[in-house]
């Protein structure tokens, strides 16, 4: 019997602790537990014996940490070495297994840690090549903390092997991984990368496991059996012997009550034992597992929570699509992140539940940029995203380095679209829009685009994308072109989401092109769409009249408890009715109402409006040469004088940056008109970029044009930068002394390569006399000299300003 | 015998954060009070205080050149840990976090508001050290009166002892820290330190 077949029809038991074993067969402290692969095999091999004797189905072989960062070149050998001890062990046994065994590699993914998303991919590929060459029957990823290594795991699994997959997860007693994420987002991105069963090991034990709710979560939320595997209880000490709390005789008792929740793969993890395992085997064996339930659920997962299609309506907040939008396509030209990272946070404030990412512009590198803009845009907000291209080379790249289980827009009937895109949708998992039109452009009628959503269907089926992994867009079109085709949209949605059973979406915006207030016609083809069954809409949350529409609903449709949200919505709508604060004239008795009083007291908001009012009696120059640059000036010297501290520097250069970005909306460039180009960067090895971030926002601010390069940048690229930009300063930070080495490095390098460039360092590890000795050409204490240093190189170089 | 501590996050310690900031003596922090709040509201959710902890016997071994210190998990020559150490025959080593949810914030705000970003950074550096107070304090209650905590990179103590005391803790495991290339704690907020345990307390307790 194969592996999968008896997890289709058994309760299946796994095997106990490994590294409780180990140590009571004497593993010396600091040793890697896989080296006995190689040097005692007898003993690993006992040990599985031991837990097939107790009843396991599967024994997990001893390669948890047998990776190429723990092992170099030597995991090849200590991963096969694990696999035959498991296989040697299981001489004699019929239809039981041996599983690889994956665990975390011990480092953090970006942008929390230092490693590398297609590192973790290739560190995870070389163990499971190795495991599948010594044969193992399965592989298990387990006791993972955080979902981006979860799926680095898997990927690395399905790209390398066909051999069954479980994965498992640790969660804390607040129901969630370390990194963050829900129950229910774990089993979507597990679901989604193709795991064989989904579930949860180590942490705790087994009865706080079914108290802290993961073990019923995610039995509700998974169509794939459900695995438990938890410690034998907590740690505790006494005379000197640590043991865990949870004897073999409770763990069993517990375990029962989990079988009767409906887990269908049992074991322990550690402080369990082959005792615990044969007092939970015949439990576990003589349950009958129900019939697998098919959820059904089309969900989609950020890397803390899922969304799920068909309650309450989702909004995709459409903003990030440069169609029409003549500052996104601004920003996007100039590399401009910060003003795509605004937009996503503005709409996961206003009530967005997924973000639309769509970067494509005839002139920009779409497969580079897609993939930064959705990376980028995950370490600012959680919520899910849409990824949105028509290129299939962008959007394979987005899909895999996206954290979660994304949204993809979109599929289309023509045959082409579906050859591309539905490859991409099975191999990273996500849910995918399918636009209702095909090669012969899109049907007039209900009937035609419900004739192609059908094709559509079945179509996916033969790439074993199931129907709740597909979401129809039913092309909402200009009422003002055709006055039918709002009712053919909507015909088309009702049919499919109540009589097909698929989830539906609508790019509502579209149905008032070319008519005036637009937002009328929009929240009323809105709320006629929903009461129809749309179940998502790709809108603008910024628009109160889509805003209104969307709260008056799910009070009215039952989606709104005792009417709260619709509550305190409504009362945020009068509470933040702003008004403008009236400007100043320059050098009157009333300096608290003037663009400058604003920007030295780090009021954002207020200086933006200020600014807005002032520019239309003011020409921008005379805004930022007559209020903004004296401000910072005023503030800035105050820094250097100590009577204020950083972060009030920061509010006023935050401030600024507002004001010259309502100058940018109005005029399209708010350039104070200074040569000077600089690269800066925080040189490799050093992970810390506060600082370098404090002086570029400074030096923005003060009118240069700034390259920032990241952190942890290798001297050659930083090199590279500064000659094709031709910048004539280049800014390094550090700050370790250890990451000094390779700032003395970059300089070498500069006056090798390029000695006209000048180079100002800082960081907490420097001083002026360690700066001299790496050859710098300049040491600033903190930011306001930096600027300052800038500002002498610009008047020595193009003359003063 | 390694123990497991599970800290709250109840308030942080306004002061601290000011020194953290380079306020010193500044008390006068007007017109900012609400970014403040609202920065502590953001971080207060997110911290998950773990720290983990095991005593080891401590010997001084007199070598040719100098005092080697055997600290029962690794060896060092460190003349700025043996003066720390001083008058001790045991340690407690201890690792300890706040999770990584204050640098999920940190780097967002890095991206958003500086501003924020830098008093998030103080907050969370100020959270990580009182909670190590408190991990102190515990470990003095349990083995008697202690040194003054001591950590890789104070003094001559290298900061590549930090792979040491990962292994002989399970640090990784027990709470999810790990170390960069560089030996850099992620998450970044988060300790691990020497506490001397002075030697008049051996009586109270002998497990090692």
């Amino acid at each position: 019997m194969t592996f999968l077949d008896k997890l289709k029809t058994q309760t299946l038991v796994l095997d106990g602790g490994m590294g409780t074993q180990l140590q009571a067969a004497g593993l010396p402290l600091g040793e890697l537990p896989e080296e006995w692969n190689l040097t005692h095999p007898d003993v690993i091999r006992d040990i599985h014996r031991a837990y097939l004797e107790a009843g396991s189905d599967v024994v997990y072989a001893n390669t948890f940490g047998a990776n190429a960062f723990k092992y170099g070149d030597r995991t090849e050998a200590v991963v096969a070495a694990g696999i035959r001890c498991a296989r040697e062990a299981l001489d004699g046994y019929r239809d039981r297994y041996v599983a690889l065994d994956i665990g975390p590699l011990g480092k953090l993914l970006k942008p929390l840690g230092d490693l590398d998303f297609e590192a973790a991919v290739d560190c995870f590929a070389r163990t499971v090549r190795a495991g599948v060459a010594a044969g193992a029957d399965l592989v298990v990823v387990e006791t993972m903390n955080d979902t981006y290594e979860l799926k680095a795991a898997m990927l690395a699994v399905r790209e390398n092997c066909n051999l069954p997959l479980l994965v498992t997860c640790v969660f804390g007693e607040d129901c969630k991984m370390m990194t963050g994420a829900t129950p229910e987002a774990a089993v979507a991105l597990a679901e989604g990368l193709g795991a064989d069963a989904v579930g949860l090991n180590c942490s705790l034990g087994p009865r706080q496991m079914v108290e802290m709710g993961a073990v019923s979560r995610m039995i509700a939320c998974a169509s794939l059996p459900v695995i438990v595997k938890p410690n034998a209880g907590l740690p505790r000490e006494e005379n000197g012997r640590t043991f865990y709390d949870v004897g073999p005789e409770d763990f069993a008792a517990s375990m029962q009550e989990i079988l009767r929740l409906g887990a269908r793969v049992v074991g322990g993890c550690c402080g369990t034992t082959p005792a615990y395992i044969a007092k939970l085997a015949p439990l576990a064996h003589g349950t009958v597992p129900a019939t697998l339930p098919d959820r059904g659920l089309t969900v989609i997962s950020s890397y803390t929570h899922a969304v799920c299609f068909g309650g309450a309506p989702v909004l995709i907040g459409e903003r990030i699509n440069p169609t029409g939008k003549k500052r996104l396509k601004q920003a996007l030209r100039d590399g401009d992140m910060s003003y795509i990272l605004g937009e996503a946070v503005a709409q996961a404030e206003r009530g967005a539940h997924v973000l639309d990412v769509n970067v494509g512009l005839p002139e920009i590198d779409e497969v580079t940029v897609l993939t930064s803009a959705v990376t980028e845009i995950q370490s600012v907000t959680d919520l899910p995203l849409q990824i949105d291209t028509s290129d299939p080379v962008a959007m394979e790249r987005a899909l895999r380095r996206y954290n979660g289980k994304p949204l993809i827009n979109s599929v289309n009937g023509k045959r082409e679209s579906m050859e591309a895109i539905f490859p991409l949708v099975k191999k990273y998992g996500g849910v995918v829009i399918a636009l209702t039109l095909d090669e012969d452009g899109i049907p007039e009628t209900a009937e035609g685009r419900i004739r192609i959503a059908r094709r559509i269907l079945t179509e996916a089926e033969k790439y074993g994308i199931s129907k709740k992994d597909v979401i129809f867009d039913t092309l909402a079109m200009a009422v003002s072109a055709d006055s039918q085709a709002p009712q053919a949209a909507i015909q088309a949605l009702h049919y499919i989401r109540h009589t097909l059973g698929v989830q539906t979406s609508l790019g509502v915006s579209n149905v008032s092109f070319g008519l005036p207030n637009r937002d009328f016609i929009n929240s009323t083809f809105f709320s006629m769409a929903l009461t129809m069954g749309l179940s998502a809409a790709i809108m603008n949350p910024n628009s109160q009249e889509m805003m209104k529409t969307y709260r008056s609903f799910c009070a009215l449709a039952g989606y709104d408890a005792n009417c709260l949200d619709y509550i305190a919505y409504a009362s945020s709508v009068q509470a933040t009715a702003y008004t403008a604060p009236a400007p100043g004239t320059k050098g009157t008795s009333q300096p608290q109402n003037t663009l400058k009083y604003y920007v030295e007291k780090g009021l954002k908001q207020e200086a933006e409006a200020s600014a807005r009012v002032l520019l239309q009696t003011v020409p921008p120059l005379d805004v930022i040469n007559g209020e903004i640059i004296p401000a910072l000036n005023e503030v800035g010297k105050g820094f250097e004088n100590k009577t204020l501290f950083l972060p009030q520097l920061l509010m006023s250069a935050e401030a600024a940056s507002g004001a010259f970005e309502v100058i940018r909306t109005c005029f399209g460039s708010a350039s104070p008109s200074r040569h000077l180009k600089i690269v800066i960067a925080t040189v490799k090895g050093d992970i810390h970029d506060i600082g370098k971030n404090i002086v570029r926002t400074l030096m923005e601010n003060y009118g240069f044009q700034v390259l920032d390069l990241g952190k942890d940048v290798p001297p050659q690229d930083i090199v590279d930068a500064a000659i094709s930009s031709g910048a004539m300063v280049v800014g390094l930070s550090a700050l370790m002394t250890t990451t000094v080495a390779s700032m003395a490095e970059t300089i070498r390098l500069l006056k090798e390569q390029y000695p006209a460039c000048r180079t100002l360092v800082g960081g907490a590890v420097l001083n002026r006399e360690y700066a001299d000795m790496i050859g710098a050409t300049r040491y600033a204490k903190d930011a306001m000299e930096s600027v300052r240093y800038c500002e002498e190189v610009e008047a020595e170089l193009y003359g003063a300003p | 015998m390694i123990h497991i501590l599970n800290g709250k996050a109840e308030g942080i310690d306004r002061r601290e954060v000011l020194r953290y900031l380079g306020y010193g003596g500044v008390s006068d922090i007007s017109g900012m009070e609400a970014v403040y709040d609202q920065c502590e509201q953001m971080l207060l959710p997110v911290l998950s205080p773990r720290a983990c902890y095991a005593l080891f016997p401590l010997r001084f071994d007199e070598a040719p050149n100098g005092t080697v210190l055997d600290l029962g998990f690794a060896r060092t020559a460190s003349r700025s840990l043996a003066v720390n150490l001083a008058g001790c025959d045991r340690i407690a080593l201890f690792a300890a976090t706040v999770g990584p949810g204050v640098d999920r914030l940190i780097v967002k705000y890095n991206k958003l508001s500086p501003a924020r970003a830098v008093i998030l950074q103080a907050m969370g550096a100020a959270a990580v050290e009182s909670f190590c107070d408190e991990v102190n304090r515990q470990i003095t209650n349990e083995y008697g009166a202690t040194r003054p905590r001591f950590s890789c990179g104070y003094g001559d103590l290298p900061l590549t002892l930090q792979r040491n005391i990962f292994e002989a803790l399970s640090v990784t495991k027990h709470l999810g820290i790990t170390l960069t290339e560089g030996d850099l704690m992620m998450p970044s907020k988060s300790v691990t330190a020497i506490v001397g345990i002075k030697k008049e307390n051996f009586s109270k307790e002998t497990d090692v």
